[in-house]
């Protein structure tokens, strides 16, 4: 890899033999990087192209062979209807939802109040809020869940989304507040001192001032918990536990599970999954990687 | 396309925080406490109720025979010890040495190091080239996928029937079948590679950040001054890297240690238990083997894992460098 790494394109070497060597260097990065390209792209390629395939030729031959290619839409007309994907995708917009909605409007009121408040221990506070940060959900799940059942049996919050939505939710919060927190901070204190001293209360500088003017932090924090929550799993396996409620992704799982093999409907499904998630990152790609580089922390 | 490199803004931001410390002293001078408790309480309740007295409860638990989640029978460290001597856990009677906590170090030397690497290699050289910004796109591309997607895209690229993608290229060379996920010797490293795969575009991310904010001219005089592309690489880019590589370091350790959806879609921690990894046991014995107080040993394991980045972070913060 040093050899790539030397000789790269920036230095202009005066001599032939220099200029050859430095060509021959920069068709190994462009042969280096369209390797890479191709590695990242083939395997979804793949699939892409396996989940309009025909079972039989699926079966039969690999996707790259071209010369039997015929093309259907009867894989996701089956794994929609037959195999349940419909509801799953409805109930994954039904988890997402609340639970992008609810942490953003919980953490950027309590990122307000670390920023722009004065109590006691308002720092010592937010320390415990960084610390949480390392906390795995796992150590959460069993007491969670023995009292939903225990304490509240007649919520029923296990059968419906209730769960979910709280748990995504409270679990979202160490991350959420300290993103939104440390953006508000950022924000020029002359602004807020001067709508104080015109005697908005901290209610009115909060939705007047203070979230307007950070849309594109909240934006990038929103867009990262939406696809936390519509790409997880885990949660879903703990806290959904009504089969007819499932998301795409214990669906899949359960696909996959029961037909291992069956790859006309693991393709579709797969992508019944990911095209939301695609279409997000191509249309808002900017935010998208934003809220994923400010989320690397969590 | 081109908007990927601007993804960066929020991540430059973090190194303008530390000034708003200053800035944050002011505000309004007696506490307001109906406000305060306005703005907080939601987060605090549900901080408390779901996150910190659960925590409290599971490691109590973890000393309980905890039938059903609740407290029953104590029995001290009973959990921990069976847990320590659980050959599924961890196993180093034989060699190589197995179990889901010596897959998690597999995967922490090998993910971690490689993911690296490669989001180095890929910095650099890519920013050399006129197409960079469709070629991060592409490798970061997986980062959007949920894991679900991303272990049913590999499980077909590694089929070890004909119609699996790397057989195929194998057998070209007349190398194979290989059952990637089936053998217990390979499948650690097959899953390896799919979280690597994974995670490569993340990683090129924050370091062509850094990589870019070497300023041209500083690259350009030691050039003229006569040094060559490797003393470059290794004497100005590699030291001006160092800390968003640490960053970056400590983030996919923590993905290591909290791994669970791959594995649990593409192997459920198979063949038999050859890849399990600690995330997944927690699961499987408390709600698949019902066996809570264990699985409560089984998550303060993970806690005590992540403590030391927990604090990491803490005094991080407290010395006012935020990240």
């Amino acid at each position: 890899m040093t050899v790539l790494a030397e000789g790269m394109a920036g230095s202009r070497p005066r001599t032939p033999a220099g200029r050859a060597v430095a060509a021959l260097n920069r068709t190994a990065i462009h042969v280096f990087l369209a390797l890479i390209g191709l590695i990242w792209l083939v395997p979804t390629l793949g699939l892409l192209v396996t989940s309009f395939r025909p079972r039989a030729d699926i079966q039969a031959t690999g996707w790259w062979e071209i010369s039997n290619l015929h093309l259907t839409l009867d894989n996701y007309r089956q794994v929609l209807e037959a195999q349940g994907m419909l509801q799953a995708f409805v109930n994954t917009v039904f988890i997402t939802v609340p639970s992008t909605l609810l942490p953003l409007g919980i953490c950027a009121m309590a990122a307000y109040a670390f920023s722009w408040m004065r109590f006691p221990f308002r720092d010592s506070l937010f320390l415990i809020v960084v610390g949480l940060l390392m906390v795995p959900v796992q150590v959460a799940f069993i007491p969670v869940l023995t009292g939903m059942r225990e304490l509240l049996p007649d919520l029923q919050l296990l059968r419906g989304f209730g769960a979910v939505w709280l748990a995504h939710t409270a679990f979202a919060l160490p991350f959420g507040i300290f993103l939104l927190r440390n953006f508000f901070i950022t924000l020029p204190p002359d602004m807020i001192e001067a709508a104080r001293i015109d005697g908005a209360s901290d209610v009115r500088i909060f939705r007047m001032i203070v979230v307007p003017v950070s849309v594109p932090a909240i934006a990038a924090y929103g867009i990262f918990q939406f696809l936390w929550v519509w790409n997880d799993l885990l949660m879903a396996l703990v806290f959904v536990q009504d089969s007819t409620k499932y998301p795409m992704t214990r669906a899949i799982q359960s696909l996959l599970s029961q037909y291992g093999t069956e790859w006309h409907l693991l393709a579709a499904g797969a992508f019944l999954l990911m095209i939301v998630p695609l279409v997000v990152f191509f249309s808002l790609q900017r935010y998208f990687v934003q809220g994923l580089l400010a989320g690397s922390i969590k | 396309m081109g908007t990927v490199p601007q993804g960066l803004e929020m991540l430059r931001n973090y190194r303008a925080l530390a000034d708003g410390e200053a800035a944050r002293a002011r505000g309004p001078e007696k506490p307001k406490w109906g406000t305060t408790i306005l703005f907080l309480a939601p987060a605090g309740v549900l901080l408390l109720v779901f996150l910190i007295y659960p925590a409290i409860y599971t490691v109590l638990l973890s000393f309980n025979r905890g039938r059903n989640g609740v407290f029953g029978e104590w029995v001290g460290l009973d959990n921990y010890a069976r847990l320590f001597a659980d050959p599924d856990f961890v196993n180093f009677s034989t060699f190589p040495p197995s179990g889901a906590l010596w897959n998690n170090l597999l995967w922490l030397v090998f993910y971690v190091s490689i993911v690296i690497f490669f989001g180095l290699i890929l910095a650099v050289v890519a920013a050399r080239v006129r197409y960079e910004a469709v070629l991060k796109a592409i490798v970061f591309i997986p980062m959007a996928i949920a894991a679900t997607a991303l272990a049913v895209i590999w499980k077909f690229v590694y089929s070890p029937d004909n119609i699996g993608l790397l057989n195929a290229i194998l057998g070209v060379f007349g190398i194979g079948p290989v059952s990637w996920l089936g053998d217990q010797g390979i499948v650690n490293f097959a899953l390896i590679a799919v979280g690597i795969w994974g995670s490569v575009g993340f990683a090129t991310i924050i370091l062509s950040a850094a990589v870019k904010s070497i300023p041209a001219e500083v690259i350009e005089s030691a050039r003229v001054e006569g040094a060559n592309e490797r003393q470059i690489f290794f004497r100005m880019i590699l030291p001006m890297v160092s800390l968003p590589v640490s960053v970056l370091a400590v983030t996919l350790v923590v993905n290591v240690i909290k791994l669970f959806d791959l594995i649990f879609v593409m192997t459920s921690g198979g063949p038999g238990t050859a890849s399990q990894v600690i995330a997944f046991t927690m699961y499987q014995q408390a709600f698949g083997a019902g066996q809570w107080g264990y699985g409560a040993a089984v998550a303060v394991v993970m806690l005590v894992l992540l403590t030391p980045i927990m604090i990491f972070n803490v005094r991080r913060f407290r010395s006012g460098s935020v990240t």
